[in-house]
């Protein structure tokens, strides 16, 4: 194996790494401050996806595309939380299960009966089509590198929100005792609706992005939202540093895992036993990868220690 | 009689009453439906002992219903085709016996339960919720990967395996083992729940702590719970593949595990029938709310959503009032 495809391998984990920061950053958040477990992210990173798709299937624009995502991922966000969801918080999370798990069978057939149940395409902006070459003779595509930066410049931005802002106070005084800040003076139910619809408009974000590279259907924010569940897990739950790490982590092994693995075991077995048992166990590398930390750190490697 | 009694025995006696009519009526299509909601049924009532008495949301039984799955689609597949399973130091040969297959199903869902339990029970909460998720999903996508048993295709099953005595290709004779396979663990899971390991698994769940300084490890209490639990899905789950005659990575799915939780809500957590009760009504709706749309499942979601927000107790709960017997 060359060092060259190696190099891309990592890229692309990276890639998808910094795509499941953006999932797990919302839920983390959510879980974080409001003590919910919102089975409906992946729904939000759903509604991104189709909204964007939508957009630029009008307009032909990728930018309005990207802001009709956020726009709608945080509208949709905003009202789950103040119809439903704010009914949830003092309920135990056996009751948010459901509830959210109802949520997707609700965005999902609503989405399926307004779009059908064909995908839709989403076409990567003609400026970022082509690949660059990047130091070292790699060509790679310039839109996956665009989606690292975007993420990463969303990642700092979210990282100076929480600790430069008022709002990013209010969240952080909101997750160690919500009675007090009440007290304070700070509107909590609005609070509460801003995370919410900061949380979903992350998620509809990434939803978009990946559109780009993926078709966009419904059901495609399952899988994404499971993965997002080991990154949290992983990284521990609350944790914004720990969904980063978490995110990266799963994103390396489980794209490194599908093109290693299969090598690894092409050294001493034939090609295509070797292909059957490394492609299925790079399926679950990133669940060996959860339950390894779980041994050490059954709070995840952020969590605060129970 | 109190009126949870009376509504207990009623919901027992509809599952029969309703295949017989079907039967009366040469209707074999309600039959098959009967005998769906009392496999379904089963699953359930196996996760009621982790969920409802245990207090365990596991979001990953669906591991253990697709385990039963394949230990009969495996079984059976090399049994029609006479290739042995294994043949090195000891031969396995496959089988089309549904003792055997029952066997296989419940053990090794059970040392499955035991190797996921040991894992996820040393966290709790929302970890835990999201650690079993993540169990199921690794076997979902192992089945879908591993190309030996039909990976994403899945396994057709072509002729029922069989059963000393009942023939099993009649609709209401497969319909009658069944129910008395469920009737069989309902009476198993009445006596746990009274058992002294029942209360005090119950009681693990109310307060840990105090089950902890009387002398008891709450964690292995929910151990013994979750395989025991994991079992009986697991043996679910090889009904339910007899009875499609196919098995596939459908099976392993996360929908299926917030299906099970979905049944034993609707119906009444806690309960003993509360997960017969949800699974019948749950194939009631699904049945006739897919012929009025194509959507049906936004309806199912919009009832969760009401019941889950308003009518806490599920449907056992709204009728018996709200008082859970061994609460």
């Amino acid at each position: 194996m060359t060092t060259l495809l190696l190099i891309e391998q990592v890229l692309n984990g990276l890639q998808s790494g910094i795509m499941l920061f953006l999932m797990a950053a919302g839920l983390t958040l959510i879980f974080g401050v409001m003590g919910l477990i919102n089975l409906a992210h992946g729904s939000l990173y759903m509604v991104g996806a189709f909204a964007a798709a939508a957009v630029a299937g009008a307009t032909g624009s990728f930018t309005l595309a990207l802001m009709a995502s956020l726009a709608a991922a945080a509208a949709a966000g905003a009202i789950v939380e103040v119809t439903v969801i704010r009914r949830l918080y003092d309920r135990d999370h056996l009751d948010q299960v459901l509830a959210t798990f109802a949520l997707i069978l609700i965005f999902s057939e609503g989405t399926r009966w307004l779009f059908g149940s064909f995908p839709l395409y989403l076409d990567v902006p003609a400026a970022f089509a082509g690949p660059v070459m990047l130091p070292g003779g790699i060509q790679y595509p310039a839109y996956r590198l665009l989606i690292i930066a975007v993420g990463l410049a969303v990642a700092v931005g979210l990282f100076l929100l929480i600790a430069r802002t008022r709002i990013g106070i209010q969240i952080r005084a909101g997750e160690s005792d919500r009675e007090m800040i009440a007290a304070l003076g700070v509107d909590i139910s609005r609070l509460y609706t801003i995370v919410f619809a900061l949380g979903a408009a992350l998620a509809g974000l990434a939803g978009a992005l990946v559109g780009a590279i993926q078709s966009v259907q419904v059901g495609m924010g399952e899988p994404v939202l499971i993965l997002a569940f080991v990154v949290i897990v992983i990284g521990g739950i609350g944790s914004i540093k720990g969904a980063l790490v978490g995110a990266i982590l799963v994103g390396l092994t489980d794209t490194l895992g599908g093109v290693l693995l299969p090598l690894a075991f092409g050294l001493f077995l034939d090609p295509s036993t070797a292909s059957a048992i490394g492609s299925a166990l790079a399926s679950m590398a990133i669940y060996i990868l959860m339950a390894i930390v779980l041994i050490y750190r059954p709070t995840g490697l952020y969590g605060a220690p129970v | 009689m109190t009126r949870e009694t009376i509504l207990n025995t009623l919901i027992f006696l509809a599952l029969p009453a309703v295949a017989v009519a079907a039967l009366v009526m040469d209707e074999p299509f309600t039959i098959t439906l009967a005998t769906r909601a009392a496999i379904l049924a089963l699953a359930a009532v196996g996760l009621n002992l982790a969920l409802g008495l245990g207090g365990l949301v596991s979001l990953g039984h669906a591991v253990f219903f697709g385990l039963g799955g394949y230990a009969m689609g495996i079984l059976a597949s090399h049994g029609q085709s006479y290739v042995p399973l294994f043949d090195g130091w000891i031969l396995i040969e496959g089988t089309k016996s549904m003792p055997i297959i029952w066997l296989v199903a419940v053990l090794s869902s059970a040392v499955v339960a035991l190797i996921i339990g040991l894992l996820s029970l040393r966290t709790s909460g929302v970890y835990f919720i999201m650690i079993t998720l993540a169990f199921g999903q690794m076997f979902y996508y192992f089945s879908i990967s591993w190309p030996a048993y039909g990976g994403e295709d899945g396994l057709s099953i072509y002729v029922r395996n069989s059963f000393p005595g009942p023939n099993t290709l009649d609709p209401i004779q497969f319909f009658g083992l069944v129910f008395a396979v469920l009737a069989g663990v309902l009476w198993m899971m009445s006596r746990i729940a009274r058992s002294p390991f029942g209360l005090a698994l119950n009681a693990a769940r109310q307060n840990a702590t105090r089950v902890e300084t009387v002398g008891l490890v709450p964690m292995r209490l929910r151990l013994v719970a979750f395989v025991i639990s994991g079992a009986v899905t697991g043996l679910a789950g090889a009904l339910f593949a007899d009875l499609n005659r196919f098995v596939s990575p459908t099976m392993f799915s996360w929908q299926m595990s917030g299906e099970f939780i979905i049944f034993i809500v609707l119906g009444g957590i806690g309960r003993l029938f509360g997960p017969v009760a949800g699974a019948c009504l749950f194939v009631v709706l699904e049945h006739s709310l897919s012929g009025i749309s194509d959507f049906w499942l936004i309806y199912v979601g919009a009832i969760l959503l009401l019941v889950v927000l308003f009518a806490r107790g599920g449907l056992i709960g709204s009728l018996a009032g709200r008082e859970v017997a061994d609460d």
